[in-house]
């Protein structure tokens, strides 16, 4: 059963089609990876899921709710977290405090008043947090300010706001890009072993190393076209993909 | 770390009572130790304090915080005028009357951000400003201003009680105790404590929002909108919230300016005193909670100063020298004095925005770290620490 389906989904920017009638179908518990080169539309197909973009046409369905015309906080509650291929983080606060808020946003709703009992008291909600940063191995710099992380330490630190949301379906826009080698393999290693755990997940990944050792199923994307989708030693193979990779990617 | 957190606010509430219900004698030796200036003190801190829960945290950069403070007025005025002298129902209804129009206000104002909420409130505040000078005098009095008149109805006004500002019997403009203090005239005031009270209460409650996650979720507005809209939370509601939160501190400081005075007049509502909450806010130290009292204070002290300063004054401290020269030194201080003492504002806040761009707290938290860390500085805010202490 599709669990994410997207159906003709058609996004104009003036005269560039940016996505042309794409089709997409996440089944539940799998990693569905996106590929394809720089500017085919994969970023903004993601944009059309978390009510960054409106399509122009087609349908966006997740869990049997339609994600079209729903605010990005809303579809966030519905159980959608994403990573952006730009790290989105709130920079002039803490790493703690950038894992507490998505965890708050999980408990109570998009909106509830604590005014008077302090942070400090959530014991729960901060054992939760630091857990997870230490699973992104950020546990050391808890109390700096985000801003001030490199970019890949940032992309880490966004995954662990995502995470500790549990979310039902996690959205990553390459989620390694500006990494170190060791982190790249790292942060491998806990998607994969969250991927175990039955999480659904979108990767957008230019790495193949990183899309053949998570993905199930792959989509490419080239000009705001679907090319291909299939397994992934099928779009190994498969012409039409090495020829929209010539003198690109490495397959 | 956490109880560290703790132990630093206890100190810093317990020294900030300390430094209000001293007052009167700490401010002796500068000459600031009469009431009037006292009570302006403790009332434009209620006034910056909240203006900071809205800028300071959210940064939505309100330019009609006025408006509330005019409202607030007003509707203590008519109590006054309605029941009796006493301030407690004017201080409640000023309170209330303002959240419904920081609510009504700031709901429309907050559809927007930046420059366009800031152009926004400030319209607002030039409206209700018009307003009162205009269709609304029959609630304002106009220019004449609002006041209590004789024939008002006083409805609990009874023969014995005071025919001025009380709180069940104690006067807001008694003096109580005048004692000389190492030389200087310290001034006991019951208006000044009334005052000092609702300021402790107020940075006690700005204290706790800031700890709170209500607090953390505000500078999550100020610091990615987007990313709070992408992790399951909706800004606008806590935008608001800040923003009647702070509409109501403004409304009380307010009512407490009519209790020390029972007037009100539309110029409370005009953009300037808009201004000047914002002044004293960014040079005292905006999201820091101290900073925004010492801007209070240091504005409302220069004032004082300033604008007492004429033609004559000049003279005065000028005569010991040689006529010309005394002429040219008041010619070139004399715009800077008296009505002018907005030029002598203008280019201190110019300085203090360029070379203290965190504003006095942070000055004096330099200070304190130069002279050799400890007070003001290590002690209290851990430089790793990204909670504004303070
Ligand atoms: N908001 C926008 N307005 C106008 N054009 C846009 C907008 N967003 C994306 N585009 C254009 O749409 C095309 C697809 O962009 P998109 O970011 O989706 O590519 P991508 O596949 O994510 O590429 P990359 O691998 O570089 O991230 C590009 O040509 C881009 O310039
Ligand atoms: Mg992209």
């Amino acid at each position: 059963m599709s669990y994410l389906t997207v159906k003709n989904v058609n996004k104009r920017f003036g005269g560039l089609k940016a996505l042309n009638e794409v089709n997409l179908s996440v089944e539940k518990g799998t990693v569905h990876a996106i590929i394809g080169p720089n500017g085919a539309g994969k970023s903004t197909l993601l944009n059309c899921f978390v009510g960054r973009l409106m399509p122009d046409t087609g349908i966006v369905d997740f869990d049997g709710v339609s994600l079209l015309g729903l605010k990005p906080y809303e579809i966030n509650q519905v159980g959608v977290s994403r990573v952006f291929q730009t790290p989105e983080i709130f920079g002039d606060l803490s790493l703690i405090e950038n894992v507490m808020i998505p965890a708050f946003a999980r408990r109570d709703g998009a909106f509830r008043m604590h005014g008077w009992e302090p942070v400090e008291n959530e014991r729960d909600l901060r054992l939760r947090a630091m857990d997870m940063l230490a699973d992104v191995g950020l546990a050391p710099r808890a109390n700096d300010v985000a801003g001030t992380l490199s970019r890949g330490d940032k992309r880490r630190l966004e995954l662990a706001m995502c995470l500790v949301q549990q979310p039902k379906l996690l959205l990553l826009d390459e989620p390694t890009a500006g990494m170190a080698r060791a982190d790249t393999n790292a942060t491998i290693d806990l998607l994969k072993g969250i991927a175990e755990r039955g999480l659904t997940m979108v990767v957008i990944e230019h790495d193949m190393h990183v899309v053949f050792s998570l993905a199930q199923r792959i989509s490419v994307l080239a000009q705001g076209t679907v090319i291909a989708e299939d397994s992934p030693e099928n779009i190994k193979g498969n012409p039409k993909v090495q020829e929209a990779y010539l003198g690109g990617a490495h397959l | 770390m956490s109880a560290t957190v703790k132990d630093n606010d206890r100190l810093l509430l317990t020294v900030f009572v300390i430094l209000v219900l001293a007052g009167p004698i700490v401010l002796a030796p500068i000459g600031a130790s009469y009431p009037d200036l006292l009570q302006r003190f403790a009332i434009y801190g209620v006034f910056a304090i909240g203006f900071n829960i809205l800028f300071g945290l959210t940064g939505y950069l309100s330019f009609g915080h006025a408006a509330f403070l005019g409202v607030g007025s007003y509707a203590a005025v008519w109590m006054f005028k309605l029941l009796n002298y006493n301030v407690i129902p004017a201080l409640v209804l000023a309170v209330v009357v303002s959240a419904v129009f920081a609510l009504v206000i700031g709901y429309v104002s907050l559809r927007r951000s930046g420059i366009y909420f800031s152009i926004l409130t400030l319209a607002f505040a030039q409206m209700m400003y018009n307003l009162a000078y205009s269709v609304l005098t029959p609630i304002t009095n106009g220019e004449t201003g609002l006041q209590v008149y004789t024939d008002d109805p006083q409805w609990l006004q009874t023969a014995g009680s005071p025919t001025t500002t009380n709180l069940f019997g104690i006067r807001m403009n008694e003096v109580f105790w005048k004692p000389e203090f190492l030389g200087f005239e310290a001034q006991f005031n019951y208006g000044y404590y009334f005052a000092a009270v609702f300021l402790i209460l107020a940075f006690y409650i700005a204290l706790r929002i800031f700890r709170s996650p209500f607090g953390m979720m505000l500078r999550a507005v100020k610091s990615n909108q987007n990313r709070m809209g992408y992790t399951g939370l909706n800004p606008r509601p806590y935008t608001l919230a800040a923003f009647v939160i702070s509409g109501m501190y403004a409304g009380l400081a307010g009512g407490l300016l009519a209790c020390m005075d029972p007037l009100a007049g539309a110029e409370r509502m005009q953009w300037t005193a808009s201004g000047e909450v914002v002044l004293m806010t960014i040079l005292g130290g905006a999201g820091t909670l101290l900073g925004p009292v010492l801007g209070a204070g240091f504005i409302k002290y220069l004032e004082a100063i300033f604008s007492k300063v004429n033609e004559t004054v000049l003279q005065d401290w000028f005569s010991f020298m040689p006529d010309w020269m005394g002429d040219a030194l008041s010619f070139v201080i004399s715009p800077f004095v008296g009505e002018g003492w907005h030029l002598t504002l203008g280019a201190l806040f110019m300085a203090i925005v360029i070379f203290l761009p965190g504003g006095l707290i942070d000055g004096a938290r330099q200070l304190g770290r130069w002279i050799g860390g400890g007070f003001g500085g290590g002690d209290r805010k851990p430089a790793h620490s990204p909670v504004p202490a303070e």
